[in-house]
């Protein structure tokens, strides 16, 4: 049975699992389904979703974003929830789909974006906020550092509310990462165009995440950690980087 | 070479000159050590004011309106200025400005004035100009007399020598100051307090000589006809009250409307600069006033590519700009490869977007992509301007307005795979494939460009035998 309710009806909750994750980390979306199945809700999965259209979107490709928007709000439009494990690409369909709905769209696709953009809500914002829960009963006995991405600190404005989840998890070490609210160095395609400063910000960052100690690297976003998480393989560091969602799936019966 | 204009010819583009910055290792201690202190200092001026975040808004909204009635505005300066007994001229262009200027000099009969640091005069070119009117200008403030001697260009807004250290200052004093007036001790030492003498020293013979100033200004105002420039060395009031004659070259976007308006802006400005509460000199004057200080003023106000800024509704924001530099000391980007890897004498986040909108975007195409878009800038600026929108906004501009290449054919293509889930689990069944074959352990090591940038450094996780969407149809829909 689902407590999260409307009125009296259920409210439907959709999963927007952002291509990064589907094509390179299903684990997470296997873990955000998880997690919110264990905590007594239905996930449903509408099929049509793909991409937010971030990629384009900051790269100037607008046009090109644009069937994204709609797609995306037609794709969601039936749902009174959508949950998304990416604060990146949360922010950009706060953020950037009423901006290309304005430039692209007619009326009636600017009021959809309008009203469904109240309705996206990032992982952790919809743990903490929507459901008021902290403690989701995971147990994870490692030492982990958490690495706020700017879309986390600065776009959505998720505050403590990664570390309070991180916190009430069992077992866990959490220990603070120097530096933390300076950036990775990702930036989509700034990696590739400005890959020598990209690569700068990441030896820095990836000095911070070591001087730790921490076994893991978790953050909310998939890409920034694809980003460090791949320089810290290829120092061989001895570090693996993990989606927070995957340390709050995490239990004493199926530990990851 | 201190002031050849806007952009500077010959700076290639930001990916390559950025390379050749983070491979000099004096720079980047110079640069990490300067930029976290002034980051730490800005953060406590801040936090001690309650009302931080009211100022902002204020800030940002005064502004707006000045930027909407602009031409009122300025008329209303000009009326002010005029009627106590300035005299305002119009300058549309950088050399516009610089004739002006070098007219009003000649007209004098001198051929030396010293100069209050500006970024208008830096943006036009003026000691470049002038010199080739047979005019000399000195610069006073201390990190620009740094610049001026080193034969160098500005790297910051605020601290234009910030990528040097004091041993290379010293012997840039020792080298070159004896050429152009008092020379430095014969046993100068690196020591600041020394330094400092030593320029307080070669400096005090030009402010007694000097009969000419030159300087710019943090604001005009419109109601009084009041201008305001504020400093922290004690040069600039030197030259606004010594010589005989005082030109003033001010961009059109730094009048505000009121005398009142000082209030919120000189709250905003010292704390987000320099981490202070209050800068050491604010210096205001009306007109001329009989008797004491400069009997001539001249005020220059500058276009020089804000109209056309003014005319995009998204861009224009860029023009709200105070020049405090916040945004650069906060920027991760340039913290690493510092101010001369964007070819402007307006770096970082504000030159990023300045630059390109001043110059037109084809003169500085690569700036707009040099950020990560990590929305610190827009979190420390005083005026609110959300840098990264304007960044993103430009990006869309250059993208429209080149031949479409390679990486648009990428883009469309990705569209159209984005556009169908059934293309889309295509792609990731073949991505998996693909992944099999060039994979070890796990991991992809080297990839061909484009991705060479991206390989050089990390690893790329082999891509999943099973989708999200595959697992999910597998699990969740079969039954």
């Amino acid at each position: 049975m689902c407590p999260f309710r409307k009125g009296r009806e259920t409210v439907r909750i959709a999963l927007f699992i952002t291509c990064v994750n589907d094509t390179l980390f299903p684990g997470t979306g296997q873990a955000v389904v998880t997690l919110l199945e264990r905590l007594g809700h239905t996930v449903h999965f509408p099929r049509e979703q793909t991409c937010c259209g971030q990629m384009h979107f900051n790269t100037g490709y607008r046009p090109e974003a644009f069937p994204l928007v709609e797609r995306f709000a037609r794709t969601f439009d039936g749902y009174d929830a959508v949950v998304t494990p990416s604060a990146s690409c949360a922010g950009m369909i706060k953020e950037g789909h009423p901006v290309l709905a304005a430039e692209h769209g007619g009326a009636g696709l600017q009021n959809a974006v309008a009203a469904l953009v109240p309705r996206v809500h990032e992982l952790t914002e919809f743990l903490v906020d929507v459901l008021g829960v902290t403690d989701v009963g995971a147990y994870f006995p490692h030492k982990v550092t958490y690495h706020p991405t700017c879309h986390s600190l600065r776009a959505l404005r998720l505050g403590d509310r990664p570390a309070r989840l991180l916190g009430a998890v069992k077992g866990i070490e959490l220990v603070d990462l120097p530096q933390a609210d300076s950036c990775c160095g990702f930036g989509g395609t700034f990696a590739l165009k400005n890959a020598d400063t990209s690569i700068a910000m990441l030896a820095d960052k990836m000095s911070g995440v070591r001087s730790t100690g921490a076994e893991v690297l978790c953050a909310a976003d998939n890409s920034c950690l694809m980003h460090i998480g791949g320089g810290l393989s290829r120092l061989r560091s001895g570090i693996r980087t993990m989606h927070l969602a995957e340390i709050l799936a995490s239990t004493e019966g199926s530990p990851r | 070479m201190s002031g050849d204009g806007l952009v500077w010819l010959g700076t290639p583009a930001f990916p390559e000159a950025a390379r050749e910055a983070l491979a000099d290792t004096r720079l980047r201690r110079n640069l990490r050590r300067a930029t976290t202190t002034i980051r730490d200092k800005r953060l406590a001026a801040v936090g001690e004011l309650d009302d931080w975040e009211r100022l902002r808004e204020s800030g940002a909204a005064i502004k707006r309106r000045t930027l909407r009635h602009l031409g009122h505005y300025l008329e209303r300066l000009e009326e002010k200025v005029t009627a106590a007994g300035g005299v305002v001229h119009w300058a549309a262009d950088a050399a516009e400005a610089n004739r002006i200027v070098a007219d009003l000099v000649k007209a004098t009969g001198r051929t030396e004035v010293v100069k209050v640091k500006s970024m208008a005069t830096q943006e036009i070119g003026l000691n470049e100009a002038l010199a080739a009117e047979g005019i000399t200008a000195y610069e006073t403030d201390l990190a620009e007399l740094i610049v001026q001697l080193g034969d160098d260009r500005p790297s910051h807004i605020l601290v234009p020598a910030i990528h040097r250290s004091r041993a290379e200052i010293r012997e840039i004093f020792t080298r070159e100051m004896g050429r152009r007036g008092k020379d430095a001790p014969a046993d100068l030492s690196d020591d600041p307090r020394a330094l400092a003498e030593a320029a307080r020293l070669h400096l005090r013979e030009k402010f007694l000589s000097a009969k000419v100033a030159v300087s710019g200004a943090n604001f005009g105002v419109a109601e009084t006809g009041t201008v305001c420039v504020v400093e922290s060395e004690g040069n600039g009031r030197m030259c606004l009250t010594l010589p005989e004659t005082l030109i003033t070259v001010m961009g059109i976007e730094k009048v505000v409307p009121d005398f009142v308006d000082l209030e919120v802006f000189l709250q905003l400005l010292p704390r987000s600069s320099t981490g202070e509460r209050m800068n050491p000199y604010t210096s205001l004057w009306t007109g001329v006033t009989p008797g004491d200080g400069p009997q001539e003023f001249h005020l220059v106000l500058l276009d020089n590519g804000r109209t056309q800024t003014l005319r995009d509704t998204v861009g224009r924001q860029a023009l709200s700009c105070i020049r405090c530099s916040a945004c650069l000391n906060v920027c991760p980007v340039y913290e690493r490869t510092g101010g001369h890897a964007y070819g402007s004498v307006y770096p970082g986040p504000i030159g990023a977007v300045l630059t390109p909108q001043l110059a037109g975007v084809e003169h500085a195409a690569s700036l707009p992509f040099a950020s990560t878009l990590c929305g610190a800038c827009y979190d420390a600026c005083p005026v609110k301007i959300n840098i990264p929108e304007v960044l993103t906004h430009l990006r869309a501009k250059i993208v429209q307005g080149r031949r479409p290449g390679a990486e648009a054919l990428v883009m469309k293509a990705a569209t159209a795979v984005l556009s169908a889930p059934g293309r889309l689990s295509a792609v990731q069944r073949a991505s998996f494939l693909g992944g099999r074959v060039i994979a070890r352990k796990g991991r992809i090591g080297r990839l061909p460009p484009p991705l060479a940038g991206w390989s050089a450094a990390r690893d790329t996780p082999a891509p999943p035998s099973e989708s999200f969407r595959a697992w999910w149809s597998r699990t969740k829909e079969s039954s």
